[in-house]
């Protein structure tokens, strides 16, 4: 297949459909034609070389070269040329869609242009939408006729290339079909290694000929009446998506994929019931952090554990709960709706309590702060924390969860000084530890 | 030894040993923690991994690069699953293979992002137009969220087809103590690539439930890839023929293969009268309450369904013999309960088929169950 490269290819086109699909004097004729001339020019290997095409009468065109073809969704032709780009960037890509893709999938072509992502877009633009019966589409000029704008269009058309350019593209072209320097305006596209654009305007000879007396010269007419500059509008030499997303990722390399990180075994613990342990405070206040350590403890002393958590998602204000089940057998359940332990640490957490609290009977227990002990009614057991006596009044969380763990007979506490260390700088696993040791003082 | 990890790790494990190297999602609560994880760790192995600028993009670049030859993975919830519908359809249409989480939560639209739920389960069945089997399977703890997600790339690649991995925020979120040793590795199955020897032509099978060979997109052969409607050389067609073999060549790609496709645990007690069936992470309350019940003297069977679609007919008819009461716990209001029903009245006697359901955002405790257990 070697000679492919080297021998000339004289057409892309597929020699066994020759004839296009399209209406006598349609544009996408003459675009096509162009694109083959252009690939003929640059002498691609076809087997590098892939049409991605939207939907529309332009998104039949794939099937009349003999190149990589891919056919896809209504205005989203560019998310598979960003994928086929992304995942092999020695690929040519070039996306064929209409006006109507334009629409319909702009975010994609938006993105695509501030991406970078080194893929050509030819708009095949007819002004409206063909194969639906001439629709007006984003760029029906102001008055134009289609179907579905009987007494001229009402909205501005978007000037898609200043669209692109603005965004960040590194190659924007505006022609028409009859443009006789379009094969190199689109060889020089293709090269471009970054996003590329060329917005081609064409005449759809079934409808918008017809409706609006169009013709060739009514077209250079309309978009100079529009304001809408062409020839090559934008050209820039920034860094395509492709290959900078490899070049930045390329020391990753051969990295350990997510390392396994295992909890052994150095404690004993004395649980014999499975326990429900909830701690319930506000944001900020180090539960969930503490949750896990209460949870890791656990699992120094050989206990099986889960951790599930609950907070706004506004992360950093209202309440923070978090649930901990420890047990000597393998937790299947995973719901506390009637806690063992149940540790309130401050007031934004109380309106989420309720139910559970309800539930909670004199086999359970309640942990609370001084400040709410008195407003919550409970069967529970009530102890109440007294943080007068601790040394250290800061890490709440810690302090109180320690001293729970201490008075329910977890685990060692050792286990849970370990717990709270683990991976910590040793300045904060000092402060932790001396809040754990407050927690002596605190029941 | 044990870990303590999420589904999220657990997923992105098994999509890593599975040889997953491309990623592309967009950010949605619940499934946000597997895209954070492909993101950083893709590029260890060479991969690709990107944030889309939303669902429709992420889903469409997966397609893309997985017709390069990528082994793909996208991450969504429920309302993401309703942006990807009308490429899932495309991923049928063209036989494209791609592995797809949907993180469930509390529906419809926005929902409650932080809500667990079971909702999707018919909505991934029917997820897009034109009606086709689908592949859905269902992890109910941490080994099956690494496993099912190889075997899903796996199907993925054997069916050419889209393959949903349907959990939920618990199974994603919570964080478990697990013995991550035991931990079952499966062989990846590999891309089968058309023989550059030969003539390609891209979608052509001998049988109907063949799956047909692939060749990449820049590789060795001119492939064509449509949306539409096609024949075996990937050229729009209307002729009646070729679209007839298409449409009943999708549905016997992966219905006469039926029985590759039953995933369930079947935990039968001799003597048992009542069936409980149950998945995700429901049926780990499941398995509580027939821990609770056994221990109380009942006798109770339970089956965990682990591959949701299609329906493992089989398995579910197998374990209802000599059943009289099924009991359907699920997180919504008895989607799955209507198949087991189902299958149930083709039986004879014919069970009872009784559903728990919640949809408060709440998980059915054991105790739910038990009740309903009876003697």
């Amino acid at each position: 297949m070697d000679t492919l490269t080297h021998s000339s290819i004289t057409t892309y086109r597929s020699l066994e459909r020759p004839k296009y699909p399209f209406c006598p004097g349609c544009g996408h004729t003459l675009t096509n034609d162009h694109l083959n001339a252009a690939l003929v020019q640059l002498q691609l290997d076809p087997r590098k070389t892939v049409v991605v095409t939207d939907i529309g009468c332009v998104g039949m065109s794939d099937q009349y070269f003999d190149v990589q073809a891919f056919h896809g969704l209504h205005g989203r032709a560019i998310t598979y040329a960003t994928g086929i780009k992304l995942a092999n960037p020695d690929l040519t890509v070039v996306v064929l869609m209409g006006d109507g893709g334009v629409g319909i999938g702009g975010a994609h072509l938006l993105n695509a242009a501030r991406r970078n992502i080194g893929i050509t877009v030819l708009v095949f633009n007819n002004l409206n939408f063909g194969m639906t019966g001439g629709q007006h589409s984003v760029t029906t000029p102001h008055g134009g006729r289609t179907a579905t704008t009987r007494g001229g269009n009402l909205e501005r058309p978007l000037d898609i290339c200043k669209t692109v350019a603005a965004a960040g593209a590194s190659y924007v072209y505006r022609g028409t079909a009859f443009d006789k320097d379009l094969p190199a305006r689109i060889a020089e596209a293709v090269q471009t290694p970054g996003f590329s654009l060329l917005d081609i305007w064409e005449l759809c000879t079934a409808y918008y000929v017809p409706n609006n007396n169009f013709s060739k010269g009514a077209l250079l007419q309309t978009m100079q009446g529009l304001g809408l500059a062409s020839g090559i509008l934008q050209r820039l030499d920034t860094p395509e998506l492709a290959r900078a997303y490899r070049e930045e990722y390329a020391e990753q390399r051969g990295k350990p994929v997510l390392p396994p990180s295992f909890i052994e075994k150095k404690y004993a613990s004395a649980l014999t019931a499975t326990t429900r342990v909830v701690l319930a405070g506000a944001a900020g206040g180090k539960v969930k952090s503490t949750a896990s350590a209460l949870a890791l403890g656990g699992m120094y002393a050989g206990l099986w554990a889960t951790q599930r958590d609950e907070y706004p998602v506004t992360v950093m204000t209202g309440s923070s709960i978090s649930e901990v089940i420890l047990s000597r057998d393998e937790i299947w359940f995973m719901g506390v709706a009637k806690p063992d332990l149940l540790a309130i640490l401050s007031p934004e957490c109380l309106s989420q309590m309720t139910s559970q609290l309800r539930a909670m009977d004199e086999t359970q227990t309640l942990y609370v702060v001084p400040e709410l002990a008195q407003q919550i009614q409970t069967r529970a057991h009530k102890i109440v924390f007294n943080f007068d006596r601790a040394p250290i009044k800061k890490s709440l969380a810690l302090t109180a969860t320690a001293a729970m763990v201490r008075h329910a007979n977890l685990f060692p506490l050792a286990a849970f000084r370990e717990a709270i260390s683990a991976g910590q700088p040793a300045e904060i696993a000092h402060e932790n530890l001396k809040a754990v040791d407050a927690s002596e003082f605190v029941i | 030894m044990r870990e303590f990890i999420d589904g999220a790790e657990a997923i992105a494990r098994g999509a890593l040993d599975a040889g997953c190297n491309f990623f592309a999602g967009y950010p949605i609560t619940p499934a946000t923690p597997i895209m954070l994880r492909m993101l950083r760790e893709l590029p260890k192995v060479g991969g690709i991994g990107i944030q889309g600028e939303d669902e429709i993009a992420s889903i469409g670049m997966c397609i893309g690069a997985a017709m390069t030859g990528a082994k793909t993975l996208t991450a969504t919830s429920g309302p993401g699953i309703s942006l990807y519908s009308e490429n899932i359809g495309m991923a049928i249409m063209g036989e494209v293979p791609l592995v797809i989480v949907d993180v469930m939560r509390l529906g419809p639209a926005t929902g409650g992002a932080t809500t667990v739920s079971q909702g999707d389960v018919q909505f991934l069945r029917w997820v897009t137009s034109g009606g086709f089997p689908i592949i859905a399977l269902c992890p109910s703890g941490l080994a099956d969220c690494y496993t099912l997600t190889q075997h899903a790339f796996n199907l993925a690649e054997k069916f050419r087809a889209p393959v949903f991995i349907a959990t939920d925020k618990e199974m994603m979120s919570a964080q478990q103590s697990v013995d991550t040793a035991t931990f079952e590795k499966i062989q990846p199955i590999n891309r089968v690539y058309a023989s550059s020897a030969e003539e390609f032509v891209p979608y052509k099978i001998q049988h109907l439930s063949d799956t047909p060979a692939f060749a990449p997109v820049g590789g060795e052969h001119l492939i064509r890839f449509t949306t539409s409607m096609h024949d075996e050389r990937g050229i729009i067609t209307k002729k009646p023929a070729s679209v007839d073999h298409k449409g009943r060549h999708l549905a016997a790609k992966i219905e006469a293969h039926r029985d590759e496709l039953e995933f369930v645990k079947h935990d039968p007690q001799d003597g048992a009268h009542t069936l409980i069936v149950s998945y995700g992470i429901t049926a780990r309350s499941m398995i509580q309450a027939a821990h609770n019940t056994r221990a109380n003297g009942k006798r109770v069977s339970t089956l965990i369904v682990q591959s949701l679609w299609p329906l493992p007919e089989k398995a579910l008819r197998d374990a209802m013999r000599g059943i009289t009461r099924v009991i359907v716990p699920e997180l919504n209001l008895g989607q799955y309960r209507l198949e087991i029903e189902r299958v149930a009245h083709a039986r004879d006697p014919r069970p009872v088929v009784i559903g728990i359901n919640r949809v408060d955002g709440e998980l059915i405790e054991p105790e739910e169950i038990e009740a309903e257990i009876g003697d």
